[in-house]
């Protein structure tokens, strides 16, 4: 057994490992962010909010249908997504001619209102919600014991990265939507309902917002403001890797899920702020940030 | 007109002169965390202890008028020091209660020593508030972190817990709860094999669950609180940290906070409470009509609500021994004087440095299949007397304590 | 262009033209009667604030840039005039002017990162630098961590005069705030303030004409952070105490809030949206729990139905300036 800088390289690799399940959550949220964006043109900060939609939607289908975890993946992202949807019908559509500053400040109260009223319904200490019986338990890797749910929260959502990524990127769907983006009066005209392609893709976003909530439910606290600060450090995520690329976001969140882990092995105190510095240091050596285009 | 005017004027007096040969005024304040983190150790619940315990005297007492307020100090000194300002100056609130979160019980205990009222700490943890930052207007009711520390970290040494690593959060307060944790550990034989410090609100403890495993300490101490405690517990589950043989002793871990968690997640936990609701007949009786109060079936109340309960109980107590309640300082040196006995604490004493002494218990959360019905989570594991669970006198420097 | 007009015309137009001058007299003399209707304590957090959401308007109503974390430079002055008067036992002047500096020097290090993107980059950057500087708070030594820097003496103007006293301190809180308000406003009015007009209306002709438009955009980042540094210095001295809540994102985003419901872009605005927030903070006690999800509600309010803002609103309908 040799060692990095004092660490044991078995403790490292372990670390390494928990950072990629820790990027999976970050991926996830920024691809959201990036693929709403594409779409909207807007910042949508109640995306933390929704993520916590996801995991209290997985809490109350259990509590109250007794709906397990494996239908509530699917379910519970639907169920938000369609409420994302009212709200892209009822609110958001109203605000793409203004300035995108209006999207932010929407979006914004949106999250304040979402995460007061689930305060006021559920308190603020969290609701239990457990590993499923099916994944219970973990594997010696021999360098670390690796609980079979991280196996399966990375897997899954690099899958559902990649599967997205594919979609929008080699697809005629995908294709339609970028070209929606660009020109929105062109697709129009082709034919292409415009309106219902955005509502959609919002859905989508929130879905996948959603998605992750649930994910998150067995390992984290299941808490109205669980959301809150993640959508931060996903908001720093998305300025490092830019907006402009789908697989941009899936790489950056990954990889800075991964510096955060090391970080927490080296220099734990600097670990909740080492996001922000990187991002602080894109923004003097690329503007732009890593896989952005110059606007 | 005028005369009209004159008649109105002697009758205010005239009301004025009864009320105060007949009716003494008393103004509670609940100042608690309503909406946000501790909310549901304190908060709406505290106010629903706090009707059941003016209800209780109203009953007996028909001569002394008692009126509630609340207020939300959204866990900010800043905003906890001005709605205690506020109540002081406007509202005329004569005792303030409740208070989670150290920061705040802090800043409202030095507005209450220069205002001159009474504060009682129910839901805040700073032993500091009876040692160097105590003073004659404050008394700290329910619990404190010396004796978490001390409950949790003796009982579990002396029952084979001899090996200890710390999972800290960075920041004031856990450095207190690690240092007197890890000074009891000491001081009782055992040894501290390491500790991490992590950031305040981690979502993702494994790598510190995993340092803390691969140290093969027998007890691994969560000097943390809130959200960071139940994320390390939840994790700890998955990573098999408690079915690894190794155990969690959470340092300050409430009931909802179990409740939060369930059993399944929680269980083999160890910590130290002053007050469990299935203790005994009188406590269940009690619940019951708490929760009916509060309007949440589902819900237990922690220790801090009992608090609330027993510190209104025996301010008012000392009220109706005085007949005022007006000169703060005197109401809480006959706190001092007299004994306490209310159905939910029984007969204890309040301490020069302000410290409210009772016994204190160190339970373990049961195992889903020994858990019978909703709310039964903890088998008592010891019961640390009254004598040995708060920090002694001598050592707290409280200047209210001449040497 | 001379014309005959109705002397009543003219004597409308000359209200018109002096709105502004008319609504600070009224703003004045309200704040000189106010102590006698209103708790003094609650008058002199509303204009810390007052001031801090003005600061906040330089930059998204005259510069159109949205600062999603303004907190930091208001949180963190508050704490170095926190520390100043406490452990260094610096006079309240001095103390504030500490917390000033290095709420200018802060302003001019986050603000060289962030105006290097623009739109919702740019509020993005904002609020992760503040973050970032908000766990440095949390983890600091002088912060004091959760309890933050309490009972910080108010102490003595100059040496001389004791400010324990409310109604002193609230005349010294009103001259701050005043002062600040008088000096934004000879900024937007200056020559500098045209450029930055310019600039939020159309950046691109802007640097055509010549104009080294990051440059202006950076020193109205500072100016904006430095104001706020007052505010934020000045609240800590009124209400001794310096704490996390001044640092934290949850503070942007209310003074986002006051500015919106004031009216964005609008002089008198970001007051009028201080006063209302923290009034109703103040006596809506009963509602507690339910203030976040008002907060939000006005937020979406204000967003899809009065963009303009109270005040906006209001000097639309009179067609004046306020």
């Amino acid at each position: 057994m040799f060692e990095i800088f004092g660490i044991p390289s078995q403790a490292l690799f372990g670390q390494l490992l928990i950072g990629l399940i820790n990027g999976s959550f970050y991926a996830l949220l920024s691809l959201g962010l990036a693929v709403i964006f594409g779409m909207l043109n807007i910042i949508n900060f109640t995306h933390g909010a929704q993520y916590m939609m996801g995991a209290f939607a997985a809490y109350l289908l259990l509590q109250h249908t007794g709906i397990g975890y494996w239908p509530a993946l699917i379910v519970a992202p639907i169920l938000v997504g369609i409420t994302g949807m009212i709200v892209e019908r009822t609110m958001l559509q109203w605000l793409y001619k203004l300035d995108h500053l209006y999207g932010l400040l929407l979006t914004f109260g949106l999250a304040l209102i979402i995460e007061g009223v689930a305060r006021n319904y559920y308190g603020s200490a969290g609701l239990p919600y457990t590993v499923p019986e099916s994944l219970q338990g973990g594997r010696n890797l021999g360098f670390m014991f690796l609980p079979n749910y991280r196996a399966w929260v990375v897997v899954a959502s690099l899958t559902i990265c990649l599967g997205t990524w594919f979609v929008i990127e080699r697809t005629r769907l995908g294709a339609n939507l970028r070209a929606a983006t660009e020109n929105p009066t062109l697709v129009r005209a082709f034919g292409i309902n415009v309106p219902r392609m955005i509502t959609l893709t919002y859905g989508f976003g929130v879905a996948l917002a959603a998605f992750a909530g649930v994910m998150a439910a067995p390992i984290y606290n299941v808490s109205p403001q669980m959301g809150a600060e993640l959508i931060i450090v996903v908001f720093a995520v998305v300025v490092i890797g830019g907006m402009g690329s789908i697989l941009g976001a899936i790489i950056t969140g990954f990889g800075l899920g991964v510096i955060e882990g090391l970080t927490k092995v080296f220099f734990p105190e600097a670990s909740n702020t080492v996001i922000f510095v990187i991002m602080a240091i894109v923004l003097l050596v690329r503007p732009a940030g890593l896989f952005g285009r110059r606007a | 007109m005028k005369r009209f005017l004159g008649t109105a004027a002697l009758a205010v007096v005239l009301a004025a002169g009864t009320a105060q040969a007949q009716q003494v005024t008393v103004k509670i304040g609940v100042l608690s965390d309503m909406s946000s983190l501790y909310a549901d150790i304190g908060g709406p619940g505290s106010v629903a202890s706090a009707k059941m315990a003016i209800a209780d005297f109203a009953a007996k007492n028909k001569d002394i008028k008692v009126e509630l307020v609340s207020g939300d100090h959204q866990n900010k000194p800043d905003i906890g020091s001005q709605i205690a300002n506020q109540w002081a100056d406007v509202d005329k609130v004569d005792l303030i209660i409740d208070t989670p979160n150290s920061g705040v019980a802090l800043a409202v205990s030095q507005v209450v020593a220069t205002k001159n009222k009474l504060f009682i700490v129910s839901g805040a943890a700073a032993s500091d508030l009876t040692g160097p930052k105590c003073n004659a207007n404050t008394i700290h009711w329910t619990y404190d972190t010396w004796m978490l520390a001390n409950g949790t970290g003796k009982a579990l040494v002396k029952t084979g817990g001899d090996s200890w690593f710390f999972l800290t959060a960075d920041y004031a307060f856990g450095h207190a709860l690690e240092r007197d944790t890890m000074a009891v550990v000491e001081k009782n034989g055992g040894k501290v094999l390491g500790k991490v410090r992590h950031p305040l609100n981690t979502n993702d403890f494994s790598s510190f669950l995993l340092q803390a495993q691969a140290s093969k300490a027998k007890v691994i101490g969560l000097a943390n609180a809130g959200g960071d405690t139940i994320n390390s517990i939840k994790q700890a589950a998955e990573f098999g940290i408690v079915k690894g043989g190794q155990s969690l002793a959470g340092l300050l871990v409430f009931s909802s906070d179990v409740n939060a968690l369930g059993l399944q997640t929680a269980q083999g936990l160890v910590l130290t409470e002053t007050w469990y609701w299935d203790a005994n007949d009188i406590n269940r009786a009690w619940t019951k009509r708490w929760q009916t109060e509060r309007g949440a079936a589902g819900k237990f109340p922690t220790m801090i609500h009992a608090g609330v309960y027993s510190g209104i109980t025996h301010y008012l107590k000392a009220v109706a021994a005085l007949k005022s309640a007006a000169d703060g300082k005197a109401v809480a040196a006959k706190m001092k004087e007299m004994p306490t006995d209310d159905p939910l604490f029984g007969k204890g004493t309040v301490r020069a440095d302000g410290r409210k002494i009772h016994d204190a218990y160190l339970f373990e959360v049961k195992k889903p299949a020994e858990s019978k019905y909703p709310g039964d989570f903890y088998k008592l594991r010891a019961t640390i007397p009254a004598a040995e669970a708060f920090r002694p006198l001598k050592e707290g420097n409280c200047p209210l304590v001449g040497s | 262009m001379e014309r005959l007009v109705d002397p009543t015309i003219r004597a409308e137009s000359a209200w018109r033209a002096n709105s502004e001058k008319i609504a600070f007299a009224v703003m004045v003399a309200a704040l000189i009667v106010a102590p006698f209707f209103a708790y003094p304590l609650f008058l002199m957090q509303a204009l810390c604030f007052a001031l801090f959401a003005c600061a906040f308007n330089v930059l998204i109503g005259y510069v159109g840039l949205l600062s999603f974390g303004h907190a930091l430079y208001f949180g963190w002055a508050s704490y170095l005039a926190a520390h100043a008067a406490k452990v260094w036992g610096f006079t309240p002047e001095l103390a504030i002017l500490t917390g000033t500096f290095a709420a200018a020097a802060l302003g001019l290090v986050a603000g060289s990162l962030a105006i290097r993107r623009q739109g919702i980059y740019f509020a993005m950057v904002t609020l992760a630098l503040a973050q970032m500087m908000y766990f440095v708070a949390l983890q600091a030594k002088f912060t004091g961590g959760e309890d933050g820097i309490q009972a910080v003496p108010r102490g003595k103007l100059f040496g001389l005069i004791d400010l324990t006293n409310v109604m002193t301190m609230y005349v010294v809180v009103v001259v701050i705030f005043l002062a600040g308000f008088v000096f934004i406003y000879r900024i937007i009015h200056s020559p500098f303030g045209e450029v930055l007009k310019a600039i939020r209306e159309n950046e691109a002709r802007a640097i055509s004409l010549g104009y080294k438009t990051d440059r202006y955009k950076l020193l109205a980042f500072v100016l904006s952070a430095t104001l706020a540094g007052v505010a934020g210095s000045t609240k800590a001295i009124v209400f001794q105490i310096a704490s996390l809540t001044d640092v934290y994102w949850t503070m942007s985003g209310e003074v986002v809030l006051m500015t919106l419901v004031g009216g964005l872009g609008t002089i008198f605005g970001p007051v009028a949206g201080a006063f209302i927030i923290i009034a109703m903070q103040n006596y809506l006690n009963d509602l507690d729990q339910w203030v976040l999800v008002i907060q939000g509600v006005i937020f979406v309010a204000c967003v899809l139905l009065f963009r303009r803002g109270i005040v906006g609103e209001i000097a639309h309908l009179l067609r004046i300036k306020l």
